[in-house]
């Protein structure tokens, strides 16, 4: 209603002369600063346009008068890097693992290609740097279930741990309780045994005369009469105090009771061929390879 | 209505039609509950029953007991406002804001922590977060705007509220439909959208509510006194219009069957992320940037009692800003397969839309010259001013982050999320706030119960809200860094894992700065609830129930 024009008092602007619910609008001009970023932002858009692809036509869209495109620069990105890496990726296909390993430069190559592999593919379990953790070993120190040689790192990744296929790693550890193999007095005495066996001490009142029978009987076929282990079964070695999946005697206990079978996948076939060869350097080089 | 006769009691069309609609859809919910696919569905559908029966339960007791003749739209020459649905969407926002909140701690900690995840279907992050954006855009934001708008254009139009059982309807409806989304996402319903993730029936429920609540709005301003429309309800219209047109064009879907809750989009491969991130990003341009910006309009220079500082800012940014915004939406795209040039058009019209979207920012905060003192006196209008101030900052950090650039930094990594809530704790957050407690004091014809809880509130979320945002610009870009880190032999430097783990202690940060928002949220559910009723117990003679004028 109140279309007479006002001061506002404060500012000495005046309103439009509108009012509504007791609020008014002071007659302000736009900011300068403010209309002229506006208008460069405009400008610079409109230049944009020109130099980059912009506009839709009606099959194909203004290219731009610089002629850069997302997938060329991609393809242009991909020769520039093939290019660095060609002569070593080339060199790492046909080379045998021992003239890499002789090789520093080469070797240097092919560990940074097996770290990057290692990283995407095996650290999910491995842990980033193959340090493990239950129940996946850790791939860092002297002891290897089935082998630390080039040769033996190299067939586990190929063809996996009890992951189907027949040239992989098989043998598990039977499940002696669930199973009906072994009763539950002993299974504790063999858990008890076998902890004496890397000189940790056994619960009071462990019947260890028992479980050295049970584990002569059941476990040295696999683990070994003096519980070495067996690499050609994957038989952990008892002795070391290197734990896959922990030392504390109900660990132990479960382990008897429902067995143990840890799978590793089967990498032949997913994994390119020089990538397989520069993760089986990479793993032989984290620090327990064996010669 | 000019009748000399005293007029006779008769059901009008609309509480005859809405019963009977409410009774036909009571039918075909049972029928759909009894023939449905899954029981998720099925429990939706009785839900719908549950709801339908209520309704025409409501709309007939609410006839008999009723006056013969409708509400007037004036008594003595003065509006007879319609606030009881504003009362309803106010406190329905300030629940759902709680509820919300809670969510996205919960969230935010089982990043820090995985295992709150509890390895159960219904607490995973994956149905969570859907759960916390939508409580928080939609159901928190969603009642604000209604709420608001219903008050501002009452007010401003001078004008009582268009219909009778619509407004009701538009009210309960929405928020009938937010808990059938709600729940949706708990029991694993979704079309995997983002911010679109209620499947079909959802989505054709909300489309009729919306319809009415844009005729309701509409007819309340065609009937205004004043011979103007006022700035906020420009910025309200844009908002119901537009989203209106999002919601249909990015829920084109078809249904496996009426009795199924799976749909499928018609959109297919890059035209359905082209259609998605279009509704998307005009989700925040006119959902959370236009809808809130009309709130800025009213309730700014209403609390500080100042005239708004610019009309020709006003009319050029308003303009600039809805042209503008429609085209950005492609920056969510940036290095996909969507072609090179849309995504040159979405980065551009993201830099233009910079100045439109601070010409807001410039005639919130000036319209404060000659006020400023109030600053310091009156924390619900700090509370406005730091709202539009983060409200400017967001503005330019995405126009910044639009630009291929940043993006191929920023994009994917935590700076987005921070760069969200900066817009949504510090912008939206804060002016709903200022707005309800303007606006529930206003209603309910009291003073606020206390300013001082409003000034803890203030900074308590301040410090969260600085908390999280400089935790996330700091993840975010440290890991956009670490991802594209690259050895001399050009290999990566980091594996995904490591990024991960370098984020926790942000990670830890953010949950704090949540949890200091939430309690500040707190703070003010009770201070407003108590402003409603503490002085009903202070002053239990006196009857001051007249309606808010």
């Amino acid at each position: 209603m109140a279309e007479e024009k006002h001061i506002d008092a404060l500012t000495g602007t005046a309103t439009t002369g509108h009012e509504w619910d007791g609020l008014r609008e002071l007659n302000t001009p736009l900011p300068r600063w403010w209309l002229w970023l506006f208008y460069i932002t405009i400008v610079w858009s409109v230049g944009y346009w020109v130099v980059y692809p912009a506009w839709p036509l009606l099959t194909s869209a203004t290219e731009g008068v610089t002629g850069w495109h997302a997938r060329s620069a991609v393809v242009e990105d991909l020769a520039a890097l093939k290019a660095q890496r060609g002569p070593l990726m080339e060199k790492l296909s046909t080379a045998s693992m021992t003239d890499i390993a002789a090789d520093p430069q080469l070797l240097d190559f092919s560990r940074a290609v097996g770290r990057v592999a290692f990283a995407d593919n095996c650290a999910p379990c491995h842990g980033a740097g193959g340090g493990g953790t239950k129940g996946y070993p850790n791939l860092n120190d002297d002891d290897w279930l089935w082998g630390g040689k080039l040769a033996d790192i190299e067939l586990t990744i190929r063809h996996g741990a009890r992951a189907g296929d027949d040239k992989g790693r098989a043998g598990n550890m039977p499940a002696f309780g669930r199973d009906n193999i072994l009763k539950a007095n002993e299974i504790s005495a063999v858990a008890d045994f076998t902890r004496t066996l890397s000189g940790l001490a056994p619960e009071a009142g462990a019947d260890l005369n028992l479980g050295k029978k049970l584990f002569a009987d059941n476990c040295a076929v696999c683990h070994g009469p003096e519980g070495k282990g067996n690499r050609e079964l994957g038989a952990p070695n008892l002795t070391d105090k290197i734990w896959l999946f922990g030392a504390d005697k109900a660990t132990i206990v479960a382990g008897i009771q429902n067995g143990r079978g840890g799978v590793m996948p089967v990498w032949a076939g997913r994994l390119p061929e020089p990538t397989i060869k520069a993760l089986t350097l990479y793993v032989h080089t984290l620090g327990g390879g064996e010669k | 209505m000019a009748n000399a006769l005293a007029p006779q009691k008769t059901m009008t069309i609309g509480e005859g039609g809405s019963a009977l609609t409410f009774a036909l859809l009571a039918i075909l919910s049972i029928v759909v509950a009894a023939k449905a696919h899954t029981p998720e569905y099925a429990f939706h559908a009785y839900l719908f029953t549950a709801a339908s029966i209520a309704a025409v339960f409501v709309i007939v007791n609410r006839y008999y007991e009723r006056p013969a003749a409708q509400p007037p739209l004036e008594i003595d020459g003065k509006p007879n406002y319609n606030m009881g649905p504003v009362k309803f969407t106010s406190f329905a926002a300030v629940f759902w804001g709680i509820a919300g909140f809670t969510v996205g701690l919960v969230i935010a900690l089982q990043l820090a922590f995985p295992v709150l995840n509890f390895d159960l279907p219904w607490t995973t992050f994956g149905r969570l977060r859907p759960l916390h954006t939508s409580a928080v855009i939609f159901a928190f934001g969603g009642n604000v705007l209604i709420a608001t708008s219903f008050y501002v254009v009452q007010r401003t139009c001078r004008a009582r509220l268009a219909g009778n059982i619509a407004p009701w309807f538009v009210v309960l409806g929405y928020n009938f439909f937010i808990v059938i989304a709600g729940t949706g996402y708990l029991l694993g319903i979704t079309q995997s959208k983002e911010y679109a993730e209620p499947e079909w029936y959802s989505d054709l429920f909300l489309t009729v509510v919306w319809v009415v609540y844009f005729l309701v709005f509409l007819a309340t301003i065609m009937r205004r006194k004043e011979p103007h429309i006022y700035v906020a309800n420009w910025f309200y219209l844009a908002f119901i219009v537009t989203i209106a047109v999002l919601h249909l064009g990015n829920n084109a879907t078809v249904p496996v069957s009426i009795f199924s809750p799976k749909s499928y989009i018609v959109w297919s491969g890059v035209q359905d992320a082209m259609v998605q991130w279009w509704y998307g990003h005009n989700a925040v341009g006119f959902f959370l940037t236009a809808g809130f910006l009309a709130i800025m309009y009213y309730f700014i220079p209403k609390r500080a009692d100042r005239p708004v500082y610019s009309y020709r800012l006003s009319i050029i940014h308003f303009w600039a800003l809805i042209f503008l915004y429609i085209w950005a939406g492609p920056h969510h795209l940036h290095y996909t397969a969507l072609p090179d040039w849309a995504q040159t058009l979405g980065m551009t019209f993201s830099i233009m839309l910079w100045m439109p979207s601070w010409g807001g920012m410039i005639n919130g905060i000036m319209t404060l010259s000659g006020a400023w003192d109030k600053l310091r006196t009156d924390p619900v209008l700090r509370m406005m001013v730091v709202s539009v101030a983060f409200y400017g900052m967001s503005t330019f950090e995405g126009p910044m982050m639009s630009v291929k650039v940043v993006n191929s930094l920023s994009h994917y990594t935590d700076w987005t999320i921070g760069h969200v809530h900066s817009g949504a704790l510090g912008w939206v957050g804060y002016v709903s706030f200022g707005a309800l407690y303007c606006l529930i004091p206003w209603l309910w014809n009291r003073p606020l119960y206390s300013l001082k809880l409003v000034n803890w509130h203030f900074w308590i979320s301040t410090i969260g809200i600085v908390l999280y945002i400089t935790a996330m610009w700091v993840s975010g870009i440290l890991q956009g860094l670490m991802w594209r880190a690259y050895t001399k032999l050009g290999f990566l430097e980091y594996s995904f894992v490591e990024t991960v783990e370098a984020m926790h202690p942000f990670y830890i940060i953010r949950a704090l700065g949540g949890l200091l928002f939430l309690a500040g949220a707190l703070l003010m559910a009770w201070n407003l609830i108590k402003t409603v009723t503490a002085a009903e117990e202070a002053e239990p003679a006196k009857l001051a129930l007249a309606p808010a004028e």
